[in-house]
């Protein structure tokens, strides 16, 4: 077994921080009940790894790590720490935000020292810790520095000297890399790689919050994989390599494919020391489904792209890298593809079906008729709206009907969210049409309507 | 060895004064001395009816009386400065406080000023007897709630809205309370709540005339100030002392402006919450004196070893509580709560209502609101005229980015300029062209409000996209069609910002343009403005409950029924 070196050395698998049957949900708006972000999870984050929660947007892992930092309560269950339970903010916690969350009105130097001095320490003792955790990340020349002055990367940086002058037993990082550039991103990831490999870092252990795959393999030695609606633990991925690890390796690459097919298939069991089945919550309403927010532009755009490749077959974690999309950005899309019937996905690699090879290649007709066709058959939601519609002798509806059904089962930026894709794809389907001045929705004229009697 | 007696070339240049030091400190005292003379003002004795203070009509008295009425202001600002740190802090963390205390805001914005006069002067001379300081604490209090409500929506606002990473930085680094109000909350709020005061200060300057110089209860109050000045020579029908008056409140203004606002809103840019800097950042050469002098600095250094002491005690006195922030369930105790809210509620409105039922009937209530009708009248019509003329203008000042720069601080400061100081011109005006009053006072009341429209049109004008503006002419859009398409939709919200600040100060103004006089001309219109005044003049109280409450309910309906409606249709429909 590969474990490495520098886990072995801190070890001890002190338990530091423990996560206990935690459920958190905030409420409906109106009193509708509650909306349930966290289900039934369990986490223990160890001394001397590296913990990754990797999940989708949805998945509620950055809630996760703020019920663990002590920032939000869990609705159930409780949150251990230095053999307490959480009550409030977790001192035993440093963390660095995807914003940064720099006070721009205080200099570097101010910055890193706004922990120290809420201890009630020094000026003098402030001055040499900051200064100390300043060259640490490579900044110093910078101290008086305000952060607009800085780029993203610099400005990170600050975000983590700030977080180790306070020598937390536990580092947190929310998303820390997501809001810089590639090759900066890059390079800071690297640095923290280095410190930590090196023995040198100012904490036990780290828990990074990410929806990078590739981050979460090339930093962690543990990868917590959570599924969305509610958030969940899938399972967990034991990233056995040595530190730091490689990328070109075989097993990175098979890990990284690994996580990549789980992660497509949402309902796929993730095996690894816990494996546990996601529970199966399916409710009869058509309005219970989301749907994946992908615009029709983009599933086209997406499918054309794969349809260029030999066999219409592309290595996903491949076409990541060549469109430059985020995974958050790039799922949607890809499950919009599944639901509808249009690419298959299998073993991290993605394939056209005859149906999707088709309308990547066809006139904008014969899609239109393509895409009509399969949403009709694939997506239990429209075919209900275009039934209510049909069912009024005006063929028209008002905008709340339907937002009042979704509003069931989603919070309210959800609802308008999973409206606004149900509207692009009526309106590319040509099912039904949506004025937005009167809120209302309309089937087309009649003529349009004959072409498409649903299969 | 020799060399090191003598002050080397570093150590010249780092001496800690240089030219711009001198000033600094030169001014510095320059100021005290002056708050020094014109606050010694205060304190002479005063006991009505017999010992008055008057006031001179000699001109070389105009900078004293002006600065009189300065102090005044900055008092003022002062009180509500710290009125909206306490009262906008408590209503953001304290969900209860807040039911009672924005609600309550909103009905004190919509309550007009110089309606309330007669209560507070009564209030605070008896609690200042055989002094000055009374009449003195009256007029502040206008000032006071002619800033403070603003101010402190903005604050509240801000304090809702701090970033949240952020808040969830300093909530995880363990600052205690006053350090997260000192270090985050009132740094986010810096900029909206400077604006806010430049801004309120502007229309204090209406309130600080029109208290100076006040009947109450069939006795004439007067305090030394430019108000009372203005008020006197209106008295003596002398209108060369007018004019020095009118030269001394633009020079009062625009001294503020340079020595006060410009330096605090520079010095309030690094406050800006974008994380990048900023394309052109508000520029003032007192600022930058200020800068480039040491004095502040040594001063700020010698001063932060009790800065600390402060932090650490106030650490000690009020940690971070160890529990979760902002997760206060509501309990059963809540509907308790509710209860005794609309309890009283009720209550004060009952009381309301019998007091003035029971004193003047509802044949008086009837007319009030006739009165009201015809002050609306005059408010729409002010509106519609200030739309119409306005409008056009602003939006081709907007249109020319060149002239907008040149001619926005032009607008600001008329806005921001008293216009009861011209009010004494356009009365003569309507005497000498036999102009009814009814009508009249529809040209005062937009003498102070039309700017807000200009103001807001430039300002829409301007936000509207350069593309958009060039797809008009690409395509050959003309005149109305043009505004039709792109510009009306295009400033319609910033019109809705301009209308409704104007239409508050219209409400406002119609109080002391109702009614005006010229020696012993009076001129007095038919409406709730006059009927407010008249009923402050004769101390009676029933009237002037009822005509508060009645104008009160006006504006509030108002906000309600119209600007809301276009508030959200705005927010949705055209929002750029």
């Amino acid at each position: 077994m590969a474990t490495t070196q520098v886990n072995d050395e801190r070890a001890g698998n002190e338990v530091l921080i423990s996560v206990e049957q935690v459920n958190k949900s905030f409420p409906l708006p109106d009193g509708k009940g509650e909306f349930k972000v966290l289900l039934n999870v369990n986490v223990n984050v160890r001394s001397g790894e590296v913990l990754a929660l990797l999940g989708r947007s949805g998945s509620g892992k950055s809630t996760l790590l703020r019920i663990m930092a002590g920032l939000l309560p869990p609705t159930e269950g409780q949150v251990i720490t230095n053999g307490q339970r959480l009550r409030g903010a977790n001192h035993d916690v440093a963390m660095v935000f995807q914003s940064f969350a720099l006070l721009p009105w205080l200099t570097v130097q101010e910055n890193v020292e706004l922990g120290l001095e809420a201890q009630g320490m020094g000026r003098h003792e402030r001055w040499k810790r900051a200064l100390k955790a300043i060259d640490l990340v490579g900044l110093d020349g910078f101290e008086n520095a305000y952060p607009k002055e800085l780029s993203g990367g610099m400005k990170q940086r600050v975000g983590f000297a700030r977080a180790f002058v306070l020598e937390p037993k536990v580092l947190f990082m929310d998303e820390p890399f997501s809001a810089l550039d590639v090759l900066t991103s890059e390079n800071l990831r690297g640095e923290i790689d280095d410190l930590w490999n090196a023995g040198t870092f100012p904490s036990k252990s780290i828990v990074i919050v990410t929806h990078n795959i590739e981050e979460a393999v090339y930093l962690a030695d543990r990868v917590i994989i959570l599924g969305a609606n509610p958030g969940r633990i899938r399972g967990e991925v034991v990233v056995d390599l040595p530190r730091s690890h490689d990328r070109t390796s075989d097993r990175f690459k098979a890990l990284v494919d690994y996580i990549y097919t789980v992660m497509t298939n949402p309902e796929a069991e993730v095996t690894g020391e816990v494996a546990m089945t996601p529970p199966k919550v399916r409710s009869r309403s058509p309005y219970a489904q989301p749907l994946p927010h992908a615009r029709v532009g983009g599933i086209s755009g997406l499918l054309e792209l794969i349809a260029e490749q030999p066999e219409g077959t592309d290595d996903l974690p491949r076409l990541a890298e060549r469109i430059q999309l985020e995974v958050d950005d790039l799922l949607p899309i890809l499950d919009a593809a599944v639901l509808l019937g249009f690419v298959e996905v299998n073993q991290g690699d993605v394939k056209l079906t005859e149906i999707g090879q088709d309308f990547a290649t066809t006139t904008i007709l014969r899609s239109k008729d393509l895409f009509r066709q399969q949403v009709l058959k694939h997506v239990p939601i429209m075919v209900s709206m275009v039934q209510t519609l049909r069912e009024k002798r005006s063929g028209s509806m008002r905008e709340d009907f339907f937002t009042d059904l979704l509003d069931e089962y989603f919070p309210r930026e959800e609802v308008e969210r999973q409206f606004a894709t149900a509207i692009d794809w009526g309106r590319y389907a040509e099912l039904f049409e949506y004025d937005a001045n009167e809120a209302r929705l309309y089937l087309p004229q009649p003529a349009a309507t004959t072409a498409s009697e649903p299969v | 060895m020799l060399s090191r007696t003598f002050p080397s070339r570093e150590a010249l240049r780092r001496l800690p004064f240089g030219l711009a030091d001198v000033a600094v400190i030169l001014g510095t005292l320059v100021l005290l001395a002056l708050i020094a003379r014109v606050g010694a003002g205060t304190l002479v004795s005063f006991v009505p009816p017999n010992v008055l203070p008057s006031v001179s009509l000699d001109p070389w008295q105009l900078p004293y009386y002006a600065g009189r009425s300065t102090l005044r202001m900055f008092i003022g600002l002062f009180i509500s400065t710290s009125f909206t740190l306490i009262y906008g802090y408590v209503a953001a963390y304290n969900r209860r406080a807040e039911r009672v205390l924005i609600p309550l805001l909103d009905i004190l914005q919509s309550i007009p000023v110089l309606g309330f006069l007669s209560i507070t002067v009564t209030g605070f001379i008896a609690l200042f007897p055989g002094s000055l300081l009374g009449l003195e604490a009256a007029s502040i209090f206008a000032i006071f709630t002619s800033q403070a409500w603003n101010m402190t929506f903005s604050f509240y606002h801000s304090l809702r809205t701090v970033p949240p990473e952020l808040s969830e930085a300093v909530t995880l680094y363990r600052l205690s309370s006053w350090q997260r109000f000192t270090k985050l909350e009132v740094p986010s709020a810096m900029i909206g709540l400077v604006w806010n005061a430049m801004m309120s200060f502007g229309g204090g300057w209406f309130f600080v005339a029109a208290s100076e110089a006040i009947s109450v209860l069939n006795q004439k109050y007067t305090l030394p100030g430019i108000g009372s000045y203005v008020a006197a020579a209106i008295t003596a029908q002398n209108l060369p002392a007018l004019g020095w008056a009118l030269l001394a409140i633009v020079t009062v203004i625009v001294l503020v402006d340079q020595l006060f606002w410009r330096p605090l809103i520079a010095w309030s840019d690094k406050f800006r919450l974008e994380q990048s800097a900023g394309a052109d950042a508000p520029q003032s050469w007192l600022y930058d004196l200020f800068k480039a002098a040491r004095v502040p600095k040594l001063l700020g250094q010698a001063l932060s070893p009790i800065g600390e002491a402060i932090n650490r005690l106030s650490t000690s006195l009020i940690p971070q509580p160890n529990k979760y922030t902002g997760s206060e369930k509501p309990d059963g105790s809540d509907r308790l709560y509710t209860f005794v809210l609309l309890t009283i509620i009720g209550g004060l409105i009952i009381a309301g209502l019998h007091f003035v039922l029971t004193t003047v009937g509802l044949n008086e209530v009837m007319r009030a609101f006739g009165l009201g009708l015809l002050t609306l009248g005059r408010v729409l019509i002010l509106l519609v005229f200030a739309t119409v003329i306005w409008t056009p203008v602003g939006v081709a000042i907007g249109f020319n980015p060149k002239l907008a720069r040149l001619l926005q601080p032009v607008v600001q400061f008329l806005a921001s300029f008293p216009a009861n100081f011209i009010f004494p011109f356009a009365t003569l005006f309507f005497i000498y062209a036999h102009i009814s009053i009814n009508w009249g006072s529809i040209l005062l009341m937009a003498l102070g409000s039309q700017w807000y429209i200009l103001f807001n049109s430039i300002a829409g004008a301007m936000s509207i996209p350069t593309d958009l503006r060039e797809m008009g002419v690409a395509m050959g859009l003309r005149k109305w069609h043009l505004w039709r398409t792109l510009i009306i939709p295009g400033i319609f919200s910033a019109w809705v910002t301009g209308g409704v600040t104007a239409s508050g100060g219209a409400w406002n103004a119609s109080i002391v343009s109702e009614i005006v006089s010229w020696g012993d001309k009076n001129l007095a219109a038919t409406g709730l403005g006059a009927y407010i005044a008249n009923a402050t003049q004769d101390g009676d109280w029933p009237r002037i409950t009822l005509g508060i409450g009645m104008m009160s309910l006006f504006v509030v309906g108002a906000n309600r029924l119209f600007w809301r409606r276009l508030y959200h249709l705005a927010e949705t429909k055209y929002r750029l």
